[in-house]
């Protein structure tokens, strides 16, 4: 108590104003408070990955990691944890979105950036920005209703299964995709697009020739990301996939993926079965963390190209 | 020939008109950014576009080319005509004028892409897809822009690891490559380093026995140096539109102006 006094008497022995002790501390806890924020946020990570490791390691055990990583068979009542079917599932439900949703979702990203007029670019960006705040039980119940009977009536099956999951995850990764894509394509300088024009390029050879390849990276990125969100997205799949832990068998028949078969089997399993779930969060983080490792070192090979 | 208003002399003319511009007055939306502009650009010789920064030399350089189109809401009245032809006209292709009239930027513009494909880029949009005879268009735009040596045994790199001064010949490489009439050059020495500056006037002495060439230009040294005939551009008062004030033989424009505005800039008594 003595300390503060003494710095009171040599702030007015000085002609400088000191800091008042009621500003520090005030200064103090605001940089812990940030810094608290921040500890959280990674801490959450760690503790879910820490528990997911904890509960999840013994799949080595049982059922042994080659009969999990290397199963063809998925059957909790046959006592059978192989995740090949699931991660085939999650491959084929992933790609099917990609190659329907990164194509729709590039164009609209040129669209906006190179050919809508403002007045466009203010109708259609806000519509694209909503599709991302749209529940996925919303886009589950919609791909349920509507797609389901048109690829029952295309595949002569129920309508369960690949084909319908890769439709709804498509329209889901849109607006991740598009977004990322008219940033990438926002950030080409803008007299490489005016060289082309004045070079006698129209704006379609523009587009393609020009800034694509520029924003290549950007756009691959933004793909990336995109799926991401399809390889983690559970609740809009498991209400179309159908469900069924098996290999791919055609567009329209069901198929499990790997968040699918964690859902649908965790309210019931025990033992084995449990840790074998964990053993799929496992997976899928170490999946993430390795998408996210990629658009880290693609950002870095462009800084460096730049 | 008719008499003219504003300042076309036409005595001050020798040889072909490239460009004849009759009472050009060009609008930003409602802003009025030119006016009365009358000029004729002569074939094969360097015209030197001089005047304070925001008196519409470049705006005037991008009607040229109609490189205002690209920007909504611009208007213009008046007529342009290259070798006789309305550039303006109804039917004409804008995008076929500028592989005519070629134009080089402030900030050397190359693509991210390598050095070759830079300057094969013109000749692809052309359909030209053979290897050799794009070899041989390359290597000729190249030598021509003075950067062949340079650049001969690298050509895979990246146009964007050359220097400024470099990228910026590239850039005059890549125009010369579809073999344009003209060149407009919008300050092109103004972001480079000044051996640099000596290799572009050195280029354009050469190129304009090919090639005519209109330069904006901030330093009137160099207007002085390269250019064989000199505009004026003044705005007078602002939100008032530019006009062309002078137009003449360069020696003349620069040691006995008519008009005193004129030698008023050029002694550096404004702008």
């Amino acid at each position: 108590m003595s300390e503060p006094l003494k710095t009171e008497k040599a702030a007015s022995s000085s002609g400088l104003k000191m800091m008042s002790r009621a500003t520090y501390f005030r200064e103090a806890a605001l940089k812990n408070i940030f810094l608290l924020c921040a500890v959280l946020a990674v801490a959450a990570v760690g503790l879910i990955f820490v528990f997911t490791m904890a509960r999840g390691w013994e799949v080595v055990k049982d059922p042994g990691l080659a009969a999990f990583l290397g199963g063809t068979e998925w059957s909790s009542s046959l006592g059978r944890f192989g995740i090949l079917p699931l991660i085939n599932g999650t491959i084929a439900v992933t790609l099917g979105a990609l190659l329907l949703g990164a194509p729709l979702a590039i164009g609209t990203a040129v669209f906006l950036s190179e050919i809508a007029s403002p007045r466009m670019r203010s109708i259609v960006r806000p519509a694209v920005e909503m599709l991302a705040g749209v529940p996925s039980v919303v886009f589950g119940f919609f791909g349920l209703v509507m797609i389901r009977p048109v690829v029952a009536e295309l595949t002569g099956g129920m309508g369960f299964g690949t084909l319908t999951a890769s439709v709804i995850l498509a329209v889901m990764i849109v607006p991740t995709i598009a977004t990322l894509t008219e940033d990438a394509l926002g950030s080409v300088p803008p007299g490489i697009r005016e060289a082309s024009y004045a070079m006698g390029a129209t704006t379609w050879q523009t587009i393609y020739k020009v800034l694509l390849p520029a924003a290549k990276i950007g756009i691959i990125d933004a793909t990336i990301l995109g799926m991401g969100r399809a390889i983690g997205e559970t609740m809009a799949v498991v209400m179309v996939a159908g469900n069924a832990p098996q290999f791919f068998k055609g567009l329209g028949a069901p198929i499990a993926t790997i968040t699918s078969q964690i859902v649908i089997d965790m309210s019931y399993a025990t033992g084995t079965h449990k840790t074998a779930l964990f053993g799929l969060a496992i997976i899928l983080f170490l999946i993430s963390m390795g998408l996210v490792a990629l658009v880290r070192a693609l950002s870095r090979l462009n800084t460096k190209k730049a | 020939m008719t008499p003219l208003s504003g300042a076309a002399r036409p005595e001050a003319l020798e040889g072909a008109a490239k460009f004849t511009v009759r009472d050009l007055d060009f609008y930003y939306g409602d802003f009025h950014a030119l006016t009365g502009m009358n000029i004729d650009v002569r074939e094969n010789s360097v015209t030197a576009f001089i005047g304070p920064s925001g008196c519409g030399k470049s705006t005037f350089l991008r009607c040229l080319n109609r490189m205002n189109d690209l920007i909504p809401g611009t208007r213009i009245d008046g007529t342009i005509t290259l070798d006789g032809e309305d550039i303006y006209g109804p039917g004409v292709d804008p995008v076929d004028l500028r592989r005519r009239v070629g134009m080089i930027f402030q900030q050397p513009n190359p693509f991210p892409m390598s050095i070759y494909d830079n300057v094969a880029f013109g000749p692809r949009l052309h359909g030209i897809k053979k290897k050799e005879e794009l070899d041989q268009i390359v290597e000729q735009a190249l030598m021509r822009a003075n950067l062949w040596k340079e650049v001969k045994d690298i050509m895979e790199r990246g146009g964007l690891t050359l220097s400024g001064g470099q990228q910026q010949r590239l850039c005059i490489a890549r125009v010369l490559a579809v073999q344009p009439d003209v060149l407009l050059m919008d300050e092109p020495c103004s972001a480079i380093d000044p051996t640099s500056v000596q290799k572009v006037e050195d280029l354009m002495a050469e190129l304009k026995s090919s090639v005519t060439i209109i330069i904006v230009t901030h330093n009137m040294q160099q207007a002085a140096r390269v250019s064989d005939e000199t505009a004026f551009f003044l705005q007078e008062r602002q939100g008032e539109p530019a006009e062309l004030i002078e137009f003449g033989r360069t020696a003349e424009i620069f040691t006995s102006p008519h008009d005193r505005r004129t030698e008023d800039y050029i002694t550096g008594r404004f702008g």
